[in-house]
């Protein structure tokens, strides 16, 4: 397949401080962006959080009201659809119902006056694995097998970035993995810049090298999955990104690359590397499977109790409730090590010091928890 | 006991529930098979039957004999070619000009009426609030010499003071097309409004201008509302009297002109049915070759 490969160093898309009103209404608000040629790139967020408007206003089927968008040194900003070289996988689909799948691929060829598609659409077809569909209508066609099609529709033009707009929405949670995976595939086969629009961070962090999280209208952080969940800059990207304990501390001392914190009579360390604001109040931010149910460490809390008890299978989820009241969650590996305990049981939880970070104490503690499951 | 009888009762019920349920389709299927049967089945055999009826010599008017005479067609069609042809290519050029009509405005109640939307569909269905022979006879008020459409075109650098539309093949076509715009109107508009606005998205993705979009899809995917309308305008357009009678002058005769006198001023039963009998004929004929030949049985 390495013939299907495009190296045409297209250059990387830009988004220069676009934003976009409908109304008084604010969907993307002066965002910036540079989307490196060839990447595989995700805007994840909660709906409504201006990630579709933005990927329509690349796609050119909205104008921004205010910013330039451009490909290497040619701006598309007010350029019609048409005219752009970037196609997009639509989030049903939107195959055309009246042509077979051979001519729905071969449409936007055959409008760029291409004659001789056969080639390029069996290729395309053969790509996602489809050949033997080709005089299909989309009408018989899975839900799976539509999706797949709307991509070699879309790839089959070579545009210079591929947008897909939560192309995986409407399927199944096992068809979306295989999808996943396969989409990741086809990525790497013809390195185009795919941008991929999610609300789901599973799904983003699988996919994409490069995640951007946005809320209302703007980009809260940039960076890889492991950056974004090991290192979240803010509470909601905390909370978007998986599941996360925030706790409300008081810095005590700055030095020798350690910050001292504390929270109701408990001191914590966090690496000074890990803290993101020179505040003093700060949240400290700790992932439940860093969680650990012991009372050895530099970092712990005694005199817990455990809530609620979950079994998952690959592990079991606790709440736990602090002598203050606060209650956190901690995963528990379902290995020889297991406590099993039961709701009542006193605990003490303990982590290190590099698993934690601290955040401006200035957030919303809740910022972005229990958005990712609407739609 | 009690408790055995109750069980039998719901047994026994059960079964007259089974037997209930298959005889249900045929109970709703009644009233319109009974009626279809008194007041179509029976009156199409009658009038096949009086179409090879001849009249014996001598006898009374409205007086016939079967003797299965079918050169009765023959000879109908043959005295009435003339109006047979005006019928359908009226009919056409009505249904064209509906098309035309129609598809603009559909369109726009479809895809940018907005809220004006459903306002606009009852304005579509509210000529029928009124009587169709009052309509009629109301376009020959509005085409007449005195009216504003002849008043306006004399003021016209390029008609001349003579000009005239009432009793001309304009005013019977005009009127055809007025009449049936509505049944042309609204399948267009429903299946318009069907399309799913992402796939025109999609297309304008797929390098295709509007225009190219609207001839490559959205034309393709209106085509079941297309079928749909031509055929509700054509199918009454070429069996209509009304306009012609109202509008027309004795030579824009349309073949419904011939049927209504031979029926009920002639008196000439045979030649009036084996005339409704070809034009029953041919409207079939012409459908079936219009619906294969747009190929709408795989669109819908």
């Amino acid at each position: 397949m390495a013939k299907t490969k495009v190296s045409q160093d297209t250059g990387d898309l830009v988004l220069n401080r676009i934003s976009k009103y409908y109304g008084d209404f604010c969907a993307v608000d002066d965002l910036s962006l540079t989307i490196p040629d060839g990447s595989f790139f995700a805007l994840l967020g909660p709906s409504g959080c201006g990630k579709t408007t933005t990927l329509r206003m690349i796609a050119g089927l909205e104008e921004p009201t205010a910013g330039t968008i451009s490909i290497g040194e040619t701006d598309i900003t007010t350029q019609k659809s048409y005219r752009r070289n970037v196609n997009t996988v639509f989030q049903n689909y939107a195959l055309f119902p009246h042509l077979s799948i051979f001519e729905n691929i071969a449409f936007g060829l055959r409008r760029r006056g291409i004659k001789d598609v056969k080639d390029e659409v069996e290729k395309a077809l053969s790509l996602v694995e489809l050949g033997h569909l080709s005089e299909r209508k989309p009408a018989q066609l899975s839900g799976g097998q539509q999706q797949r099609i709307a991509v070699a529709r879309a790839i089959v033009n070579r545009p210079e970035v591929l947008l897909l707009d939560e192309p995986l929405g409407a399927l199944d949670l096992k068809l979306r993995r295989q999808m996943q995976i396969e989409l990741k595939r086809i990525q790497l086969e013809v390195g185009i810049t795919f941008i991929h629009v999610t609300h789901d961070q599973e799904e983003a962090m699988t996919m994409a090298d490069t995640i951007a999280v946005m809320n209302q209208g703007k980009i809260e952080q940039m960076g890889s999955a492991t950056e974004l969940y090991e290192a979240p800059k803010t509470a909601f990207v905390a909370n978007f990104l998986g599941q996360c304990n925030l706790i409300k501390v008081k810095v005590q001392s700055r030095s020798g690359g350690k910050v001292i914190v504390s929270a109701k009579g408990h001191t914590f360390e966090i690496p000074e590397s890990r803290v993101s604001s020179s505040n003093d109040a700060l949240l400290l931010g700790v992932r439940p499977e860093k969680l650990r149910l012991d009372d050895k460490g530099v970092n712990s809390i005694q005199e817990c109790v455990v809530t609620d008890r979950s079994f998952v299978g690959t592990s079991t989820q606790y709440l736990v409730r602090t002598p203050w009241d606060l209650e956190l969650v901690v995963f528990e590996q379902n290995d020889e090590g297991l406590h099993d305990l039961r709701v009542g049981d006193k605990v003490s939880l303990e982590w290190d010091s590099e698993h934690t970070f601290g955040l401006d104490g200035a957030q919303d503690v809740n910022a972005g928890a229990d958005l990712d499951d609407d739609e | 006991m009690a408790f055995l009888h109750g069980a039998t009762k719901s047994k026994s019920g059960g079964g007259s529930a089974v037997k209930k349920r298959s005889l249900t389709p045929y109970l709703l299927l009644a009233p319109g098979l009974i009626w279809l049967i008194t007041f179509f089945v029976i009156p199409i055999f009658s009038l096949a039957s009086t179409s090879t009826m001849v009249r014996p010599q001598g006898s009374q008017i409205g007086t016939y004999v079967q003797e299965l005479r079918f050169a009765n067609y023959v000879d109908a069609f043959l005295a009435n070619q003339e109006q047979y042809v005006r019928s359908f290519l009226y009919a056409g050029i009505a249904t064209i000009l509906a098309l035309a009509i129609s598809y603009p405005l559909a369109y726009m109640i479809a895809f940018k009426a907005g809220k004006y939307r459903n306002i606009l569909l009852v304005l579509v269905v509210a000529p029928f609030f009124t009587s169709f022979l009052l309509r009629t006879v109301a376009w020959s008020q509005i085409l007449g010499d005195e009216g504003p459409v002849v008043t306006t075109l004399k003021l016209l650098p390029f008609f001349d003071d003579s000009i005239r539309l009432t009793a001309t093949p304009f005013a019977v076509v005009s009127g055809l097309t007025y009449n049936f715009l509505p049944f042309m109107t609204l399948p267009l508009y429903a299946s318009l409004e069907r399309i799913d606005p992402r796939t025109l998205e999609a297309s304008g993705d797929l390098y295709a201008s509007g225009f190219t979009t609207f001839r490559k899809v959205t034309v393709p995917l209106s085509m079941p509302g297309v079928v749909a309308g031509t055929l509700l305008t054509f199918i009454p357009a070429a069996g209509d009297y009304v306009n012609a009678a109202l509008l027309g002058n004795p030579s824009t005769k349309m073949i419904g002109n011939v049927i209504e006198s031979r029926f009920f001023a002639v008196v000439d039963y045979p030649t009036a049915a084996a005339l409704s009998f070809t034009l029953m004929a041919t409207i079939l004929i012409l459908v079936t070759l219009y619906i294969r030949k747009s190929g709408t049985d795989e669109l819908v």
